[in-house]
């Protein structure tokens, strides 16, 4: 093999077993690893040391964002650009334009969680090394994977190796580029 | 947990012994049969992943049909106008309006189930959130149809939304037939939102598991290159409890501002002030009737048992209990309202209008009987007398009997939806303004067809997407959990 492999890639059976060797892994002071999972395990963001998401962030500026739209959009379209007398109401009012503004909160709120979370995690990504990897199609399925990359400034072939197979990894595999 | 660095996964010295509750009060397990969580990725993802059955195709044709029908039926009216539909003075909101919040109030149990249930915690919904949540998207399209096609040019539809024309004026933001718009189509866009976002890690396992190109590439743009990162997960998570958390005030905007077309108006039997929890009661109440309809049978026609199991189908059923006990409380308010309320008009609606037939209560009042009352008697069997039957756990548990007494939740919340819109119109102040309502072909036609583009949509979305979200029911079952001896655990406590 000439060229660096992308990561070395640790298989678990069950998620005790994937949420002990983490823990171990964050301890052992690793910086460019990740645990891939079917689904996501209690516990895991502590055991690797995830700090809260920052999604709540977007998706309050899009709800923010959203209620003023609102309100500005009914004040200039009913008040300013197009006023017409209907029943003796005034043109502008935060009580009637509160519904539609209410929505479009709720709708640019939405579209900021969605968004923000997609681009927190860089996707969409149209290529991963690990997904052509045929044993990692296992990680949708029913197996935990423990994935260290090699431009980890603590990686060191055999050591790492060693540390995975304690942590009681029964299949272990470099991961091209 | 304050210092992470400090925490640490090794086993304690003494271990915890937790004993297993006496057997009458164990919980029976959300997924029976105790299999494995590959089983559920083979189980679930096999559905959309190999031939369709018999069913299906016979399904998949009669739905297109009707859809066809529908569309047909649309298209007659648009060439030549609303005069085919029954609506005439005074009933002008007839078929459509009434078929326009059925729909839209049968949406309303895939976003309670996704979004309310999730930030209750209640773990059983994740066998049933995807199909509630394709549902809830597909009424909300049969609901869209309607008040697009009736107000008559069809070709003005779009000066409903704040788009600038030629003609220099903007929508009135005064009137709650806006609001409407608003609602209708954010709920509509933030439905079609969570359930994708929901989507996304099924869709790498259809990738992950795809055999030719053709389906890897598919389901790979669909899946946005979703790994199952943890670092994903943990961002995924909180995005899905804010769209969990936003969903679940939207859900009870949607039909309160529905209600509001009405109860802002001026008309006795529309001008109620209970109408916003009341509609979002029955809304609730009439998807669940839906997810019932059409869970009963797919857990058998798709064997999917051990998914969807006896509990989760009682406990849908003690949702509808507790809903259309709701709902039969606003009914009983209403007519208490209306008689000690003194209105004249409004208890005219209410005592002679709706509930006066020629057999009962016209007679013992020496009242007129009234043209509509097998609508309110309708309302009356299949709202509140139906759902009471769900106390009996024999009913609950007798799959047959479920779907039957759906069925009858689905036609009671139309008739309900009948009465509000048709008996309140046909007699109002003056009588020299009564009138009659009666639909036409067309307005029947249409309101079929619209079934056919709902089961078109649903066939569809069983054919090619996991109908069950395989990640979320993964995660519920005890090989899950980290503390369980079936995850792995040595020591630690029990989790149900």
């Amino acid at each position: 093999m000439s060229a660096r492999p992308y990561a070395i890639m640790a298989e678990f059976e069950n998620p005790a077993a994937i949420l002990r060797a983490a823990d171990k892994v964050r301890r052992e002071g690793f910086r460019n690893w990740d645990v891939f999972t079917p689904f996501p395990i209690h516990g895991m963001d502590g055991a690797m040391g995830i700090k809260n998401s920052k999604v709540g962030w977007f998706s309050f500026i899009g709800g923010v964002t959203g209620y003023a739209t609102g309100m500005l959009m009914i004040w200039f379209m009913n008040a300013v650009d197009y006023p017409i007398v209907i029943g003796g109401k005034p043109m502008f009012s935060p009580f009637y334009s509160f519904p539609p503004s209410y929505e479009l909160t709720i709708l640019f709120g939405a579209f900021g969680a969605l968004l923000g979370m997609l681009f927190l995690n860089r996707l969409p990504r149209l290529h991963h090394p690990l997904l052509k990897n045929r044993r990692f199609a296992l990680a949708s399925h029913d197996r935990f994977y423990i994935v260290i990359e090699t431009d980890d400034p603590k990686y060191s072939e055999p050591a790492t190796r060693v540390m995975l197979e304690t942590l009681g990894s029964k299949h272990i595999e470099l991961v091209e580029e | 947990m304050a210092d992470v660095s400090q925490a640490s996964m090794t086993p304690r010295e003494t271990p915890l012994v937790v004993r297993a509750p006496p057997a009458g009060l164990e919980r029976e397990p959300l997924v029976a049969g105790g299999h494995g969580i590959g089983w559920l990725s083979d189980t679930i993802a096999g559905v959309a992943e190999g031939a369709m059955p018999p069913w299906w195709k016979y399904c998949f044709a009669i739905s297109v049909t009707m859809m066809t029908v529908c569309f047909l039926c649309i298209l007659y009216l648009m060439s030549t106008g609303v005069g085919v539909w029954g609506v005439t003075h005074p009933e002008m909101w007839g078929f459509a309006i009434v078929n326009f919040v059925w729909w839209i109030g049968i949406g309303h149990a895939g976003t309670l189930i996704s979004a309310i249930l999730f930030l209750l915690r209640q773990k059983w919904r994740t066998s049933i959130n995807r199909a509630a949540e394709a549902m809830t998207i597909f009424a909300v399209m049969c609901a869209g149809i309607f008040p697009l096609i009736h107000i008559g040019r069809i070709w003005y539809g779009w000066w409903l939304f704040p788009i600038p024309n030629s003609n220099g004026i903007w929508p009135q933001f005064r009137s709650p037939l806006m609001w409407d718009v608003f609602a209708v189509s954010t709920y509509f866009t933030v439905s079609v939102l969570f359930w994708y976002m929901g989507t996304i890690p099924d869709l790498a396992v259809m990738r992950d598991r795809a055999k030719t190109k053709a389906r890897k590439f598919g389901y790979g743009l669909f899946a946005l290159g979703w790994t199952g990162s943890n670092r994903h997960w943990s961002n995924y998570e909180k995005a899905y409890l804010i769209l969990a958390g936003l969903s679940t005030v939207l859900v009870l905007s949607v039909h309160s501002i529905v209600s509001l077309d009405f109860s802002v108006s001026q008309l006795p039997g529309w001008h109620t002030t209970i109408f916003p929890p009341y509609f979002v009661a029955g809304a609730v109440y009439s998807g669940f009737g839906m997810v019932l309809t059409l869970l009963v049978p797919l857990r058998r026609l798709l064997k999917l048992e051990e998914i969807i199991t006896v509990r989760h189908v009682e406990l849908m059923c003690k949702v509808l209990l507790l809903t259309g006990s709701i709902v039969a409380y606003a009914y009983l308010m209403e007519f208490f309202i209306a008689w000690y309320g003194g209105s004249p008009y409004e208890r005219f609606v209410f005592l002679q209008s709706r509930l006066a037939d020629p057999y009962f209560i016209a007679p013992l009042y020496g009242i007129q009987p009234a043209p509509y009352w097998w609508a309110e008697w309708m309302m009356i069997l299949c709202n509140v007398l139906v759902p009471q039957l769900f106390w009996f756990k024999k009913v609950r548990t007798n799959m047959i009997l479920v779907f039957v007494l759906a069925i009858m939740v689905n036609i009671g919340m139309w008739f309900e939806r009948f009465v509000i819109v048709v008996v309140s119109l046909h007699r109002d102040f003056l009588p020299s303004n009564w009138g009659y309502y009666s639909p036409t072909w067309v307005d029947i036609l249409q309101f079929l067809g619209t079934f056919g583009l709902f089961f078109t949509m649903f066939l569809l979305f069983l054919r090619y997407v996991p109908l069950i979200a395989i990640a979320e029911v993964k995660g519920v079952t005890p090989q899950a959990d980290p503390h369980h001896p079936l995850g792995g655990a040595k020591t630690g406590g029990r989790h149900p």
